[in-house]
């Protein structure tokens, strides 16, 4: 490949720009790693897709194999409490939009009280769960040695739906956690004032991975608590 | 080796020279200095994974069981399988040559995200002991495959921590191959366009696409026999309704799309090589470069063809077997395009080229042998036998090593600033190669008269083509312990390489042996398209 | 031990053929070995001959590549397509013969656990890790795993199918050459996987059924199935026309369809009967209500047990007169040998 050394007017730019704030060594500018962080971010987003992918296409699999037996587990699910989950988690996407917003005008004390408020929804979405999962186990219906079954649908494929159950709000609830330690991390930044205009690329990012979050949700919420639950 | 003498260590800054403390090789960001902890990480598990072939291939010389047990026999296989494709063939090209050569070729100083790529090899590591520790304690017995319910419940090895480190694995490739298409699409030089991109570039781009699709669903495929084993609940257990046959569709999704994982990178590195000692053109550059990309998608529709008996349905089975004979194409494109490249060249036997003679070669029978088992009413009779380990060996072995030896020796003077012995280096690739297909090539007959994979012991008709293999395999493995010896010689002795020795046009040539730190003094600007090797006036080879 | 015949007498390149499969098997092989052959003869000629012709040489330089190589690129396109397809649609005709057994196959039950398999005729006799088949009678194997999965293989009949648990297989062929053949199981099952092998005895048809009532006498299948069905299993207490149709009369069940509660119909054949017996909750029939009054029997039926029973099912006719006689045997315990069965037809 043929290179010339004399450098055009874009690339005087490349040079080692270490003076612009927040820009990172092996960049050009802002831009340039602005567009590379939006990227990754959806790329690592595809990967969860298909992360959740394989769990759902379990669940849809098990559901068409015994549909009796996973309506009647789903049946056993706290519907109302999944409600009150959905609307935390919409209300923390709300405020994580907000957030987003206070970035993009550099106003890092609001970014702060904006991330606060998703984490606390997070949580009390956790603590929901939790409570859900404390029910189960009281009514051993945790999938293992002590799963007891006495209702319709014959005990091994409702333990099938229970294990798909916690396996999927279980990996829900991890990329949860991951995410509020993540928004902790990015709160101090912006205590420290270290958001621009120019430059709150993250808070972009985990603006997104929060979204995805939601949306994990979005879609567990009606599969394993709604459906077929009338029929 | 006659031009260049000896002379003392170059006394520029570089990437290597720049720090000698440990943590400065531990905490570095340098995409280069991660490839070459890389480098020596899967240089151990390739040298694990082999050992454990050696003694596998011992056993196997005579029909009875006489040197280990059917159980360690039985670890044996599982843990050389694990060794190679997780810890060796997946990471090997992309990890080590991608990490050194994607941000060079493009003219960046770096990857898009490097503390993400430090992460990703403490992942790897940290997965490769949780995979030792399982080997330590005693073993892993499942087979690389996992096949449930035999992993899930009735296995008593250690699969847990196997799986754990497996999954680790996954994870860490996932995020190389996330950096890498990030650094393609956005940090290209000026003037490098899609079509200037070296085809190493687009192997690579074809391959992080496939990882970030298939290895999050092993990942959870990984996960739920993790879950069913420590909770003791089923998924995958048909005592409670669940399907082991939705295990194997979940890990091949991944594991096909795996060797394209595996090979895509290798034939980026034969275009590489092929066109440098040459000296012409890529052949059809177009064609090359997306049929890597149809390879990847194409890749995703085919997994099915390794499941025509395990009770899919017959239909399932029509359409996987005719989509599978689609991969045929676009590889046999790339063969034809590269054997052209050679009409009418300037051709030298330099050692890479030699490797790249054999890769040809090897991956033309490993890819025609892949039709027998597209092919439903054959699969039926030599799936799960010999002729199916061939197969594979040949594509894995045969086309993947050979390559990445060839971009070993080829790319070895950039990453070290020091030649090897080249008289040797053609010994070591002639003994592998003939060492090669004494092991591998009886295997085949092995598969088609009938006789299964993975068994400890077999009927005596079976002998004497396993004799052969055995034979093959040590004279194999000799090949493999040369180059170790010379290239550990040349960091010490070896003549100094210089920016450039095989007069080679990529943008990593355009800089010093071993590269700075920022790769590049000034950035290149991109003015040609790739393989420009006919405008030289003379040929300027080292040696 | 043998001493290995050093100068290779035996030496073969491919296994005997034994099943009506094999030749065709073979016939489709050759053809792609010669393919492959053609193919790979093609390669390294012509990687060979450049690398020597165009050697590198003082002086001389590479000719450019140029652009532009349209119809050399689609002619390597073209022709393996051509090739490719014509390989699918043999293999696809063979796999298609492969996958479906001739109506009137004889039926041999399979049972493979690690480390055996255990094989079941109709007439009840039973072997282990030895199968006799007569030459010339196609065979149907109906094949259930009690542990992992396994693969039954024959390579001088160019056959396998993988063993599973919780669900039938099948595989069947005709064998055309009396003989001993391996059987293997291919597919990873455990610490003796290499030991799980036998034989496959073929034999001429008046010698099988001489070897077939050979030995102690035993209870033919369906009549196995009778005496769980009426005794152990207690299924007559609802499954018979007196029981006030508690649960469907199964006369004549087999190969019917049947419509399910939530709309859907299948076809019950061996694999929906098993899953009736042991998860009947699994396909709940309509006009029985939302669930199922009958106990789940996984747990305690074994594979065997569960097979006599569906070869009892399967032996009751379609006709009413069965009724009568199902009933008639419910009080008969134990039931009465084969040769005194009140007839069904």
């Amino acid at each position: 490949m043929h290179t010339s050394s004399t450098l055009t007017e874009h690339t005087a730019d490349r040079g080692r720009a270490g003076h612009v704030p927040g820009l990172a060594h092996h960049f050009d500018d802002l831009a340039q790693q602005r567009q590379a962080g939006t990227l990754g971010m959806w790329a690592f987003l595809i990967t969860e897709v298909m992360f959740f992918g394989g769990m759902f296409t379990a669940y849809a699999y098990y559901r068409y194999r015994y549909p009796a037996a996973f309506a009647a587990g789903s049946a056993h699910l706290d519907v109302t409490l999944g409600t009150i989950n959905t609307a935390v988690l919409i209300g923390s996407s709300l405020t994580m939009v907000l957030a987003v917003h206070a970035a993009q005008l550099g106003r890092n004390r609001d970014i702060v009280r904006f991330f606060l408020m998703t984490i606390g929804l997070g949580l009390v979405f956790l603590v929901i769960k939790a409570f859900e999962y404390g029910h189960k186990w009281r009514d051993h219906l945790v999938p293992g040695r002590h799963f007891r079954w006495h209702g319709d649908g014959g005990g091994g494929p409702v333990q099938l739906f229970y294990s798909l159950y916690f396996a999927m709000t279980g990996m829900h609830a991890l990329h949860m956690v991951i995410g509020m330690a993540l928004i902790g991390v990015l709160a101090v930044m912006a205590g420290r004032g270290r958001f621009t205009p120019q430059n709150h690329n993250a808070v972009e990012n985990i603006g997104l991975y929060w979204h995805f979050v939601d949306v994990i949700w979005i879609f567990l919420f009606p599969l394993l608590y709604l459906l077929g639950v009338h029929t | 080796m006659t031009t260049l003498p000896y002379s003392s260590p170059p006394t520029e800054l570089n990437y290597l020279n720049v720090r000698y403390t440990l943590a400065s090789w531990l905490l570095s960001v340098d995409h280069k200095r991660i490839a070459i902890l890389y480098l020596l990480t899967i240089t151990f598990f390739f040298a694990l994974g082999g050992i454990f072939a050696v003694l596998i291939r011992m056993d196997l010389a005579t029909p009875s069981p006489d040197l280990v047990t059917s159980e360690t026999y039985n670890k044996l296989f599982t843990m050389h399988g694990v060794a190679m494709v997780f810890f060796f063939l997946i990471p090997g090209v992309p990890a080590v040559f991608g990490n050194f050569l994607v941000p060079m070729m493009i003219g960046a100083r770096d990857l898009a995200f490097p503390r993400l790529n430090l992460l990703s090899w403490y992942i790897f590591a940290t997965g490769g002991l949780f995979t030792l520790t399982s080997m330590v304690l005693g073993g892993v017995d499942t087979g690389w495959t996992f096949y449930t319910p035999y992993s899930s419940t009735y296995a008593n090895t250690h699969v847990i921590s196997a799986a754990l480190g497996i999954f680790l694995t996954g994870f860490s490739s996932i995020l190389t191959g996330l950096n890498f298409l990030v650094t393609i699409h956005t940090m290209r030089a000026p003037g490098m366009t899609w079509f200037k991109m070296p085809l190493f570039i687009w192997a690579h781009y074809a391959t992080s696409i496939i990882i970030l699709l298939g290895t999050p669903v092993v990942a959870i495929a990984i996960v739920l026999v993790f879950i069913e084993r420590v909770f003791r609940i089923g998924i995958f257990d048909p005592a409670l309704g669940g399907d082991p046959i939705l295990f194997q569709h979940l890990f091949w999704f991944y594991s096909h799309p795996a060797v394209y994982i595996m090979i895509l990178p290798s034939m980026g590195i034969v275009s590489e090589l092929v066109t440098c000692f040459s000296r012409r053109r890529i052949f059809g550059y177009k064609f090359v470069a997306m049929s890597s990309v149809l390879i990847a998608v194409i890749g995703f529709l085919v997994w099915g063809h390794h499941m025509f008996v395990s009770g899919q349905g017959m239909y399932a089975s029509l359409v996987f077997s005719y989509l599978s004979f689609f991969v045929a194409i676009p590889s046999a494109v790339k063969v034809f395009n590269w054997t052209a490249t050679l009409y009418k060249g300037s051709i030298s036997y330099h050692a890479p080229m030699l490797y790249v003679f054999g890769f040809v070669g090897l991956f033309t029978i490993g890819g025609l042998t892949g039709l027998f088992l597209a092919n439903l009413g054959l699969d039926v009779h030599v799936h799960d036998t010999y002729f199916v380990v061939a197969h594979f060996h040949y594509i894995m072995v045969g086309g993947v090593i050979m390559a990445y030896m060839g971009g070993l020796h080829f790319w070895w003077p950039k990453m070290t600033g020091r030649l090897y012995s080249e008289g040797w280096a053609r010994l070591g690739a002639l003994i592998i190669f003939v060492g090669f297909n004494l092991t591998f090539f009886p295997q085949f007959l092995l598969g088609y008269l009938g006789m299964p994979r993975r068994y400890h012991y077999y009927p005596e008709e079976f002998q004497v083509l396993n004799v052969m293999s055995s034979a093959g395999a040590t004279i194999l493995g000799v090949g493999y312990l040369i180059p170790i010896v010379y290239l550990v010689w040349s960091l010490r002795w070896g003549p100094v390489a210089g920016p450039n020795p095989w007069g080679a046009k990529g943008l990593e040539w355009q800089t010093s042996s071993p590269p700075p730190t920022e790769n590049f003094e000034t950035t290149p600007v991109v003015t040609e398209e790739p393989y420009a090797y006919e405008e030289d006036a003379e040929v300027a080879v080292a040696h | 031990m043998r001493i290995p015949n050093p100068i290779l007498l035996d030496f073969r390149l491919v296994p005997e053929d034994a099943s009506t499969i094999a030749a065709r098997t073979d016939a489709l092989y050759a053809f792609l070995v010669a393919v492959a052959v053609f193919f790979s003869a093609l390669v390294f000629i012509l990687v060979t001959v450049f690398a020597v012709k165009y050697r590198r040489r003082p002086g001389v330089k590479a000719a450019p590549t140029g652009h532009g190589h349209l119809l050399l690129e689609v002619t390597w396109i073209v022709i393996p397509f051509i090739l490719v397809m014509i390989m699918f649609v043999w293999g696809a005709k063979l796999f298609i013969r492969i996958r479906q057994p001739p109506p009137d196959a004889m039926e041999i039950n399979v049972v493979a656990r690690q480390w055996m398999w255990k094989l079941q005729h109709p007439n009840g006799r039973r072997e282990i890790n030895e199968l006799h088949v007569p030459a010339g009678v196609p065979v149907r194997l109906r094949m259930v795993s009690e542990d992992v999965i396994h693969s039954f293989y024959v390579p001088a009949f160019r056959l396998k199918q993988d063993v599973l648990p919780g669900t039938y297989m099948s595989l069947w062929f005709e064998p055309t050459k009396p003989g001993e053949y391996h059987l293997f199981c291919a597919e990873y099952c455990g610490m003796e996987h290499a030991g799980m092998k036998g034989r496959v005895v073929v034999m001429e048809p008046e010698e099988y059924q001489k070897w077939l009532t050979a030995g102690p006498p035993v209870q033919s299948m369906a009549d196995a199935g009778r005496e769980l069905f009426v005794t152990r299993a207690g299924c007559q207490s609802c499954h018979s026309p007196t029981s006030g149709g508690r649960g469907p009369d199964l006369a004549g069940v087999y190969g019917r369809r049947r419509e399910l509660n939530d709309g859907r119909s299948v076809l019950a054949d061996e694999s929906y009967l098993r899953e009736s017996i042991l998860r009947p909750d699994s396909h709940l029939l309509a006009g029985y209500g939302d669930r199922s009054l009958m106990p789940p029997y996984l747990g305690q039926l074994s594979e065997d047990d569960v097979i006599q029973l569906i070869a009892y099912i399967k032996s009751l006719p379609r006709n009413g007169a069965a009724r009568a006689d199902a009933a008639s045997v419910r009080d008969q315990a134990p039931p009465a040998p084969a040769a005194t069965r009140p007839a069904e037809s």
